[in-house]
């Protein structure tokens, strides 16, 4: 066990499933000079035939992608920012998500798509998006959101193994945020969800980057006697329903904290789930801790007031967990 | 034509006939069940630009990768797709090539080397430069083919591949089939300049062929593969062609205004791929009237066992839908 920072656990990751099998390319913009730290010194330990930077043309390499691994090869494609998925979008809506069930499973598609995803860096509207709704509702893509750099090292190297297209959405501002990880082989199953602090008040799902100020909010909660259950799901798709219904009927309340977008979010999603197969177990309504539909400002103050916080989150537990039934 | 004749033995130049000759009767065949209402879907009709798929392909092997457009049965046939099971799935039965999920705008068989016909406009293009990635690091020689229209030279990502083709060496043939229309726009009121110059600037080799000369597309093909085997990097081929029949099988339903003259249409007719290179065969003395015969009857015979086969073929079970989105769904 060491601490690590989550972008040098993802760096091993990589490292380690290159080692492992040598059928695996890495492409992408900058992935010699990585811009993140992802991919730094896999240009010098692998060659530039297996790890290449491209030109800077999302359409082709999100469709290249799809066709190197058409033609037999295990791929990772970085996309950079979560934002230039729009521009290479054809191909991962048209083709990679569907190439698969158009020709009746004829092919496997191993591509592991990396892109740092979310804002809190003043990185403006058209470098801060939460892409994964869009992604989610392809149907084809599986979408890993690590919450911690144990978790990105395990997800990521399930990714790199599995069959099918997944986009790995690392929180943007979380690279430098350090956490155990065990020195052993750690690969984490793709649709497994973890009860990152047990309570028994109120479920707290939160995703990605919400991990972190929902497990604080819960830390403060917790002197107050209110025990804040949180839940990570870590991949949205495979959607560990099962692990977030369990844990609503144990407490009966649910917020689903996420850093889409309200319309269509990942946390509209879960909350319609639950309310569907977990109506008759909760004693309040649903929230969800979200960002508003607008851009995500510039302005560090104005950025504050639209991600969610701690604070938005302990406002949305309070109130779920003072609730009670209008007479 | 004789250039290429030279290099051509009398079996593979009856080879490329019969090849243009299946593809075309496999067509009139779905044009009339289309025209019937048998068929569930829209289809595109390559009529008119066998030449190509069949001049190219000839050079290549299963190994050898192909993508193909929303016009793809011919790409499909001239790489070695079974026709019975590219009927069937056009059909949309169980026993298609692709169970009836794809369609005609979606026949594959990886098999086969046939990464598909494909819906999106331009959206091979991509495909096959990850292919020719893919063949450069198993480094023995195999090649990718992107077959697109000249509606899909005007995407940004023929250029794309273009720069990174040549950038990396690339072994990526990008065939051009300029049919004259993209979709229902004539193709000078859509593309400025020559597409066949698009490859200039990226220096990458171009050359503009006739698209209804068989042995013009070999030739040029042969070049190309071979050069790409080599490591040579990528070319691109401008075939000039013409689409005798529509965009889509049914576009009288809804295409009010013509979009081209009758006289143009019988122009082009006139120059016929498979009809000029029987006529070329015949003068040439290198077959004979009943050979020709013997292949139309044959290719005929194709055609029917197709039918049969894809009308025997049942429906796809309804609770298969859902069945294979993911190899590993959990």
């Amino acid at each position: 066990m060491a601490r690590k920072r989550m972008i040098q656990a993802m760096n091993e990751a990589i490292l380690e499933e290159m080692e492992r099998d040598p059928s695996i390319v890495l492409f992408g913009e900058d992935v010699k000079a990585s811009l993140f730290g992802d991919t730094r010194g896999l240009w010098k330990r692998f060659g530039p035939d297996r790890v290449r930077d491209t030109p800077i043309c999302e359409a082709l390499i999100s469709g290249m992608a799809v066709g190197a691994a058409a033609a037999g090869r295990r791929v990772i494609c970085h996309m950079m920012f979560g934002n230039f998925v729009y521009t290479g979008m054809d191909a991962i809506a048209n083709q990679a998500a569907k190439l698969r069930y158009m020709t009746n499973g004829q092919i496997t598609l191993p591509i592991t798509f990396l892109a740092v995803s979310g804002g809190g860096r003043s990185a403006a509207a058209q470098h801060s998006d939460a892409v994964h709704p869009v992604l989610a509702n392809l149907g084809g893509i599986k979408i890993v959101m690590p919450g911690s750099p144990a978790d990105a090292k395990g997800l990521l190297k399930a990714a790199i193994r599995d069959d099918d297209p997944v986009f790995f959405l690392q929180a943007a501002g979380r690279g430098g945020e350090p956490g155990e990880v065990p020195d052993e082989e750690l690969v984490i199953p793709l649709g497994e969800a973890c009860i990152r602090r047990p309570g028994r008040d109120v479920t707290l799902v939160a995703i990605g980057a919400m991990v972190r100020p929902a497990i604080k909010c819960a830390e403060a909660l917790a002197g107050e006697g209110i025990e804040v259950e949180v839940v990570d799901p870590r991949t949205l798709v495979p959607l560990d329903l099962e692990t977030i219904l369990a844990s609503v009927r144990r407490t009966g309340r649910l917020i689903v904290v996420d850093e889409a977008r309200d319309t269509c979010s990942s946390a509209s999603h879960i909350a319609a789930l639950a309310a569907e197969h977990a109506f008759d177990a909760l004693r309040a309504p649903i929230r969800r801790v979200t960002v508003p539909d607008c851009c995500i400002p510039y302005a560090p103050v104005l950025e504050r007031a639209v991600l969610p916080g701690v604070e938005h989150i302990e406002a949305a537990v309070r109130a779920t967990v003072g609730w009670r039934r209008p007479r | 034509m004789s250039v290429a004749a030279s290099n051509l033995s009398r079996e593979e130049l009856l080879a490329l006939y019969q090849r243009m000759l299946l593809i075309r009767r496999m067509e009139e065949q779905l044009a009339r069940d289309c025209a019937a209402g048998k068929l569930p879907g829209p289809v595109h009709l390559y009529v008119g630009q066998e030449a190509i798929a069949v001049g190219v392909c000839h050079h290549l092997e299963d190994r050898d990768w192909i993508t193909s457009t929303h016009r793809g049965h011919g790409h499909f046939l001239a790489k070695g797709g079974d026709p019975a099971r590219m009927m069937a799935e056009i059909y949309g039965r169980a026993d298609g090539i692709c169970g009836g999920f794809g369609g005609s705008m979606h026949v594959a068989d990886f098999s086969k080397g046939i990464i598909g016909a494909n819906g999106i406009v331009g959206g091979g293009i991509a495909l096959a430069t990850g292919a020719a990635l893919a063949a450069q690091l198993d480094g023995d020689g195999k090649v990718a083919v992107a077959f697109f229209g000249d509606g899909a030279a005007n995407q940004g990502v023929l250029m794309e591949a273009l720069n990174v083709g040549a950038l990396w060496k690339l072994p990526l043939i990008l065939i051009c089939e300029n049919n004259g229309f993209s979709e229902f726009s004539p193709t000078a009121t859509v593309t400025a300049g020559r597409i066949v110059e698009r490859a200039r600037p990226f220096g990458v080799p171009a050359l503009k062929v006739d698209g209804n000369d068989v042995l013009a597309v070999w030739q040029a093909a042969n070049q190309a593969v071979r050069r790409a085997r080599e490591g040579g990097g990528p070319t691109l081929i401008e075939a000039i062609t013409y689409r005798t029949r529509g965009h889509v099988e049914y576009e009288v339903t809804f295409i009010t205004e013509p979009y081209r003259s009758e006289a143009e249409v019988e122009a082009w007719r006139a120059k016929d791929p498979i009809g000029r290179f029987a006529a070329y065969l015949a003068t040439h003395g290198l077959a004979a009237a009943d050979e020709l015969e013997a292949i139309e009857r044959a290719v005929g015979e194709t055609v029917a066992e197709a039918v049969r086969v894809a009308e025997a073929s049942p429906e796809p079970d309804p609770a298969s839908a859902t069945g294979h989105m993911f190899a590993n769904p959990r």
